[in-house]
């Protein structure tokens, strides 16, 4: 194993792992069915105090 | 102390918690009886004592009665937290000004004598007092405190919580007087010897499954943001922590150890470590107190949940591959800082990301900032934050570093994000927690908020401005050549023309280190149950306010 | 069913969040940091470089316990400058025997990668002891009270043992004469003090407080006169394929 194959590595696998990695995240961020979850979350720290 | 209570097996965690301290405290008798260093023996004094201490509170907790009206949440120990962060806040700040001092008035605050007041121990005892004491001490009370909330559960774990935050202020006293009384590893920000970081390795798992059990125990199916950046600083902190603290110890009843790691492979370790103790400690933890305390501060959701998701699996995957840009044109391979130039640079947008989300939370509300000094302070520190953030990839590429690398640039880099980030999150969420906690309608005076907020805002901008100032010019100085071609300064022409910047970065940690005591003086008025004369509404009346 | 009920697993299920949050931030690190151990440039040997003599050592201890290292780098780069003021820039090499590392991060005194033999001993002893008796704008804290602590030779021996054991190719004859080694660097007329240089090739022998017996301040000197010495540079090719980087 030497520096230049795992540079090689790194700029092909590696460049798509991340882009695919963040693809992920950002069809996840974006994807409509997540949208009503994501307003009950965000609203979390405003509705805390019931039970005390 | 509070123990947890009401189910047959609470004495679990109490017996658990006494067979660590029984442990440990045997340990520390039988290396205090053996070993050749007196330093060590000192310390190994103080670790029994403490476990005997721990010991007696566990059985005194335990003993108490256990009262029927407990409330929901564990609120005491978030308050022995802020007590705590605020303590060692001016303690750490102090230190900082007493070591700037130093370096502008050295034949006035340097003492032939006394040794242990140098510059050299003293300076790791103000970056670990501000960073892990006063830092450490808010990510622990805010955690505790917003893991509750937004999990709507109790903390988990019974006495376990409170070992943590004990077992956390044995870990700081023990780094403390270490390093006056020069016990230390040699690698910055992680001098403690490998007995302190083993005992903080074990506070350290449980606080992890303190806060893990509370999320065990949530009645919300989703986890709140905030926790997932809390979890990430305490995971991320567990793995740099163990890894870059390899040691051998010279013998097992020695405090001195000789490090796993040498040269390179010890230099890129640490500051794998260092920069993303910046990355996950100052960052990650004190991004969760952004996205709890500025929506309810500004009682508003954060501005976009989506983008939360975002920027934290791009920051926590981005920050990790920056350290190698603290090494640039030494003996470090250059692919390797070539890597860490361009994940530093690429951390600039997350950054910024999780700026706008912090700022943008406040849309439609800006108006709040005229009347709510508290939520001033958050959202200046998200202001600094965005500063910083940018500041910092800059100075990774490879030819600026050149020029900022070893000078004070680098300290006023750190500073902006120190003082006006982590500091006034800090300072904003501590303002907001302590009413909440002591149950008071309002903060003694927002006036002395207010005025907390100009002076440590001037004092930043000194500070700042003078170690850029500074910092180029000295950068600038060096690499300075005379018509001749040789080199036009030496070095100590350098130091003088530090001068007039070494004091004025003193005035600014001065007047820092003043808004931090008005701070405390408030807190402590708050937490009484006062409210300041010119202040007072028919309803804020101290009369007014329950007792607690 | 989504597809995206995978990451909503990982929500309800801290541990697997967990697992996500580690797996994320380890990469960076291993490819980083792995590599360093096997890759030939930061683990090759350039002649000349030897593991500390026990006096060094010793004083390279107190270099760490009074944190020098918090204003004083180690680590020239390769800048014009920079090379011209502190002397050729520092090898990967020169700091294999580091455990850990003392290239500092902040220059508010000099470089010290190749400061050994710069000075007399004299001037470092009046320095330590007082900064700004010598450089009278210095900002350097003053170390009187290294003259007064003795090396406790005993602890020495034992650091030399535990370096032996991560690795610093210490022999069997230097852990045995460790001991006497503390004492003879510091004293020519001791009975070892010639053995010292031949075990340490280059390493310096003399009293270098000028005051009988071995103080940390002689511990001290004795590790700054070393710094940067022991690679001989008038010899030394870059370029060789055994030293490229």
């Amino acid at each position: 194993m030497t520096y230049e194959t795992v540079a090689a590595f790194a700029q092909t696998w590696g460049l798509l792992y991340a882009a695919v990695l963040f693809g992920g995240v950002l069809a996840y961020a974006l994807w409509p069915r997540n949208q009503a979850k994501f307003d009950r979350a965000a609203s979390m720290p405003l509705d805390e105090e019931i039970d005390q | 102390m509070t123990a947890a209570v009401k189910t047959p097996r609470t004495g679990f965690d109490a017996l658990s918690v006494g067979v660590v301290l029984a442990a440990v405290g045997a340990y520390a008798l039988v290396a205090a009886a053996r070993t050749h260093e007196a330093m060590f023996q000192i310390h190994m004094y103080v670790l029994l004592a403490a476990m005997a201490l721990g010991v007696v509170g566990v059985i005194v907790s335990g003993a108490k009665p256990k009262s029927a009206a407990q409330s929901t949440y564990n609120d005491e120990i978030v308050k022995a937290g802020v007590i705590a962060a605020m303590f060692f806040g001016v303690v750490g700040m102090l230190v900082g000004v007493v070591i700037a001092l130093q370096l502008a008035f050295p034949s006035q605050f340097y003492f032939p004598e006394l040794g242990f007041l140098n510059f050299g121990r003293l300076r790791p005892l103000h970056t670990s007092a501000v960073i892990f004491a006063f830092g450490g001490n808010v990510l622990i009370a805010t955690s505790f405190y917003v893991v509750q909330r937004t999990t709507k559960a109790r903390l988990a774990g019974g006495v376990w919580a409170w070992f943590v935050f004990w077992g956390y202020q044995l870990f700081l006293a023990l780094a403390a007087s270490g390093y006056l009384m020069g016990i230390t590893e040699g690698k910055e920000y992680a001098e403690p010897e490998w007995y302190a970081d083993l005992w903080l390795t074990i506070v350290w798992v449980a606080y992890l499954g303190v806060f893990l059990g509370t999320i065990w125990k949530r009645k919300e199916p989703h986890i709140y943001v905030a926790n997932w950046f809390y979890l990430a600083f305490i995971v991320t902190i567990a793995m740099l922590h163990i890894v870059n603290n390899l040691a051998l110890p010279v013998d097992a009843f020695a405090g001195t150890s000789v490090s796993l790691m040498a040269g390179v492979q010890s230099a890129l370790t640490q500051w794998w470590y260092g920069h993303n103790a910046v990355g996950f400690f100052l960052t990650a933890g004190f991004l969760a107190i952004m996205y709890y305390f500025i929506p309810k501060q500004a009682n508003r959701p954060v501005y976009s949940y989506r983008l939360s998701i975002v920027h934290f699996w791009a920051l926590i995957f981005i920050y990790i591959w920056a350290g190698p840009h603290h090494l640039h044109y030494t003996a470090l391979p250059q692919w390797a800082q070539t890597l860490g130039m361009t994940f530093s640079v690429m951390l600039w947008m997350p950054s910024w990301g999780g700026m706008v989300n912090g700022l943008m939370t406040l849309s439609g509300a800006w108006d709040k900032l005229r009347t709510d000094p508290v939520l001033r302070m958050l959202v200046v520190s998200v202001a600094f934050y965005g500063m910083s953030t940018f500041e910092g990839p800059v100075m990774s590429i490879r030819a600026v570093n050149a020029l900022s690398h070893y000078t004070d640039w680098t300290i006023g880099h750190v500073h902006s994000g120190a003082l006006g980030w982590v500091g006034f999150v800090s300072f904003g969420a501590l303002y907001a927690l302590t009413p909440w906690l002591w149950k008071r309608e309002r903060l003694y005076s927002l006036r002395l908020v207010d005025l907390h907020f100009w002076i440590a805002t001037v004092g930043i901008l000194l500070y700042i401005a003078a170690m850029w100032v500074a910092g180029i010019m000295q950068g600038l100085m060096w690499r300075a050549y005379n018509d001749l071609g040789f080199l036009q300064y030496s070095f100590v022409e350098t130091v003088q023309a530090m001068h007039p910047y070494y004091i004025i970065r003193a005035l600014g940690g001065v007047l820092y280190l003043i808004g931090a005591l008005v701070m405390a003086y408030n807190l402590w008025r708050t937490a009484r149950g006062d409210v300041a004369i010119q202040e007072r509404t028919p309803a804020s009346a101290p009369a007014a306010v329950p007792a607690e | 069913m989504s597809i995206w009920s995978g990451h909503r697993i990982l929500e309800k299920h801290s541990l697997l969040l967990i697992v996500a949050i580690l797996v994320v931030v380890s990469i960076g690190g291993l490819v980083q940091i792995a590599p360093l151990f096997y890759l030939e440039s930061t683990i090759e040997k350039v002649q000349g470089v030897r593991p500390y003599a026990p006096l060094e050592l010793a004083g390279r201890r107190i270099y760490m316990r009074e944190g020098c290292y918090v204003c004083h780098s180690q680590m020239i780069r390769p800048l014009r400058d920079e090379v011209e003021r502190y002397g050729h820039y520092s090898l990967a090499a020169e700091s294999m025997y580091d455990h850990p590392f003392q290239w500092g991060s902040k220059r508010t005194g000099p470089d010290l990668a190749r400061v050994g033999g710069k000075y007399s001993d004299e001037w470092h002893k009046d320095h330590l002891i007082d900064p700004r008796a010598v450089v009278p704008e210095s900002v350097m804290p003053p170390y009187a009270f290294l003259m007064k602590k003795t090396i406790d030779a005993d602890a020495v021996v034992e650091e030399v043992k535990a370096q032996k054991a991560v690795g610093v190719p210490y022999t069997d004859d230097m852990i045995t004469h460790a001991k006497a080694d503390v004492l003879a660097q510091a004293d020519p007329n001791a009975d070892g003090s010639d053995a010292v240089a031949q075990r340490y090739p280059k390493a310096q022998v003399r009293d270098f407080d000028g005051q009988p017996g071995v103080s940390e301040m002689d511990a001290l000197i004795a590790y700054l006169q070393m710094l940067g010495t022991t690679v001989d540079f008038s010899t030394y090719q870059a370029d060789a394929p055994a030293n490229r980087r």
